[in-house]
């Protein structure tokens, strides 16, 4: 009995520390803001690295998503007549929920599964140790211009997922199904807000990028040095981002639509 | 060129489409495009009921958009509702003080939006004057009931 409050308290004080350096990091990595404005050039390596090679997964998933959501939504609306709310349901659905949710998960997959793997191995490789000898702080140095990568990087891809998905969208309703074009626009153009729904959404996807990069990076920074705690890491990055993504998406929509 | 100007090229390409796409999103899909952003002037109107009208419904003169309807309150001295609409400035001084407001629904289930018929009066709507005649929204409850009940009494008036 008291082996197993132990035990409880063990992990509990594990759990705790972890947090503890999670956020330590965290702050190390908002003071290498200074180094990132006096060389910029380490942001924009990574901006490329974390979103550029990120446009074709999203653009495509993008894409899918608003064609399928006009095909479902059309089957939908047209047994009550009403085909015209096509355009506001796909272009809402995208702005305040899909895009930002679905850039988030595939970011994690895409980008940040690869930077925690990056600095798993920079640290099993004593690579960030080796930085440190030369005096050089590696938390300012190779995180924390990858943490504002991702931070700018999520919000101009989620933006980029609900343009496509609308286009998507359009161009099953209009070409294939035959919605009208004009009901199609002006119902979304009544419906969608730019403030409710719009800054929201950017709102929304800021958020999942600090949270997805975050958790990539500290996972990547905090993994046991080895080819097996690289890949644990890893797959924690990709489980935990989904998860914290998922569960501050409901949390988001109550306050926000709620 | 160098791999490194390439890659700063490509950065440049994701920023401008991710500025573009935030452009699009707000010029295109919202209604920043198409919403009206000047003055606005206040005329209020008082409804036995207001049905399903919302903040936000349209305000129209032969169906053409002219304000938005900004607030909408429970007055309890008169046991009516307050509606507040945004006209737009420019149609200041060009619509008849003894206008008619009624709440109308567009289609059979749609949105419900406010139309004013326009009265012959010299005098014109200004900031803060109320709309004296309106007629409140049609609910269909109470249309049923009432031709229910109508056919009722042509039934026990023949017998």
């Amino acid at each position: 009995m008291l082996n197993l409050l132990g035990d409880l308290g063990a992990w509990g004080l594990q759990a705790l520390t972890r947090l503890g350096r999670a956020h330590l990091l965290l702050l190390a990595m908002l003071r290498g803001l200074l180094e990132i404005l006096r060389r910029p050039r380490l942001l924009v390596d990574q901006l490329y690295s974390v979103g550029v090679l990120t446009l074709l997964i999203i653009g495509v998933a993008g894409l899918f998503v608003g064609m399928v959501l006009a095909l479902q939504g059309y089957n939908v609306l047209s047994r009550f007549g009403g085909e015209t709310a096509l355009g506001f349901m796909v272009a809402a659905s995208l702005v305040r929920e899909l895009g930002p949710v679905l850039t988030a998960l595939l970011f994690a997959g895409r980008a940040g599964s690869a930077l925690t793997a990056e600095i798993g191995l920079m640290k099993a490789t004593e690579q960030l140790s080796g930085l440190e000898m030369m005096a050089v702080n590696p938390e300012h140095r190779v995180l924390a211009p990858r943490f504002f990568a991702g931070l700018i990087a999520v919000p101009m891809l989620a933006a980029l997922f609900s343009c496509l998905g609308v286009l998507g969208g359009w161009m099953v309703g209009g070409g294939l199904l035959g919605v009208d074009q004009a009901a199609f626009w002006n119902g979304m153009q009544d419906g969608i807000d730019f403030n409710d729904d719009i800054i929201n959404g950017v709102i929304k996807s800021l958020v999942f990028g600090f949270v997805c990069t975050w958790i990539a990076i500290f996972q990547g920074y905090d993994c046991v040095p080895t080819s097996e705690g690289v890949s644990r890491a890893t797959t924690r990055t990709v489980v935990h981002s989904s998860l914290a993504v998922l569960g501050l998406d409901f949390v988001l929509t109550a306050l926000m639509f709620g | 060129m160098n791999r490194k100007r390439q890659i700063e090229i490509w950065v440049g390409v994701f920023m401008a489409i991710g500025f573009a796409a935030l452009f699009l999103l707000a010029m295109k899909i919202s209604n920043l495009g198409t919403a009206y952003s000047g003055e606005l002037f206040h005329v209020t109107a008082r409804f036995d009921n207001i049905g399903g009208l919302k903040v936000k419904a349209p305000v129209t003169i032969a169906g053409v958009e002219v304000g938005r309807v900004q607030e909408i309150r429970y007055d309890p001295d008169d046991f009516r509702a307050v509606v507040v609409l945004g006209i737009q400035d420019q149609y200041l001084g060009k619509i008849p003080d003894d206008s008619f407001a009624k709440i109308l629904t567009a289609g059979l289930l749609g949105e419900q939006y406010i139309g004013i018929d326009p009265g012959g009066s010299e005098d014109t709507l200004k900031e803060g004057s109320e709309i004296g005649i309106t007629q409140s929204a049609l609910v269909l409850e109470e249309v049923i009931g009432q031709f229910i009940f109508g056919k009722s009494q042509e039934g026990a008036g023949t017998e």
